[in-house]
């Protein structure tokens, strides 16, 4: 079991931020186009944590012209150049499924008060 | 290590990690070796060439005797497990296999006790595809349905699917690809699934003739 840790631990990215379910990200992704490589931004709300080692991921939602676009990442891909938190959410619950269902004013999120 | 045919490891778990490029592979984890020859079989003595090699090391007090007796010749101490692996023999005795054989690329075939299942039904065990679930058919679902003909051949024959034991039998898997090679932890990491439980004992060997 220790062995598999050891193994885990290597691929962990320990530079990424401490997410939460409503807090609105910057995703800056490594863009790979034949030879050329570009960053590309994805902003959004988290909309959930999946928890874990390697296999932790997060789930980003925006609205693109109308349209919701949600993300799934894993948290530690080597193709995440950073992650930029915006502002932190005040929401209370872990996960923010209701905001599919939400639209313009309504799906807003509270920023967290900073007292 | 030139000539070594395969080596002897037990399975630590599962795991995903990151390739390169960035996709995640599923790998499982494999403590692999070291395996020291304990005997080395010729033809003169055993009518063929084999190299017998043993893994996870046990007390002496825990072999029995015979077994104790017979390890003692290699002067490496005492191994549950003990396999051959055939063909010409480069190795001399005591010395031990390696994950050093393999290097990351490499294709391997690993066999290991599958998982005992226990007694199962024909869909289970055989892929049948069982009766109705509705359309009037009553508390018969998941039955093999006819198993004979008529008349001519009057019997039903052998080696028929049918309900029994699944599982705990050898099962070997061709064309793994050893992703990472850890010599200093004895550690292989194979890509994708490989047969058994955790802890289960596999035999990792080489695919001759690529």
């Amino acid at each position: 079991m220790n062995a598999i840790q050891n193994i885990e631990q290597e691929h962990l990215r320990l530079d990424m931020p401490q997410l939460k379910s409503g807090d609105t990200v910057k995703v800056y992704l490594r863009i790979l186009e034949g030879e050329k490589e570009r960053i590309q931004i994805f902003q959004g709300v988290v909309l959930r944590l999946h928890r874990g080692t390697t296999d932790a991921t997060f789930t980003v939602r925006k609205v693109s012209d109308g349209v919701g676009v949600e993300r799934i990442f894993p948290m530690h891909s080597p193709y995440i150049e950073r992650v930029e938190v915006v502002t932190r959410g005040k929401v209370r619950r872990s996960r923010l499924y209701y905001l599919r269902n939400l639209k313009g004013k309504a799906a807003r999120i509270k920023p967290l008060d900073q007292k | 290590m030139a000539g070594a045919k395969g080596i002897l490891g037990r399975k630590l778990g599962m795991t995903r990690i990151f390739g390169d490029d960035g996709t995640i592979i599923p790998v499982t984890v494999v403590e692999a070796g070291p395996c020291p020859v304990l005997q080395v079989k010729t033809v003169e003595n055993d009518g063929y060439e084999a190299i017998q090699v043993g893994f996870d090391p046990i007390p002496d007090r825990k072999a029995n005797k015979p077994n104790r007796g017979h390890q003692a010749k290699a002067g490496v101490g005492c191994h549950r497990l003990l396999r051959e692996f055939r063909g010409p023999v480069e190795q001399e005795l005591g010395q031990a296999l390696t994950v050093d054989m393999f290097a990351a690329g490499d294709k391997v075939k690993v066999t290991g006790t599958s998982k005992g299942k226990g007694f199962q039904g024909a869909m289970k065990r055989w892929n049948f595809s069982g009766q109705k679930a509705t359309h009037g058919s009553e508390k018969i679902h998941r039955v093999p349905g006819s198993v004979g003909h008529c008349t001519y051949p009057g019997k039903v024959f052998k080696g028929k699917k049918m309900p029994g034991h699944m599982g705990a039998k050898a099962s070997t898997v061709l064309n793994i690809e050893v992703v990472e090679v850890r010599p200093e932890e004895n550690i292989l990491l194979l890509k994708g699934q490989v047969p058994g439980p955790k802890n289960g004992y596999l035999t990792v060997r080489k695919i001759e003739g690529r």
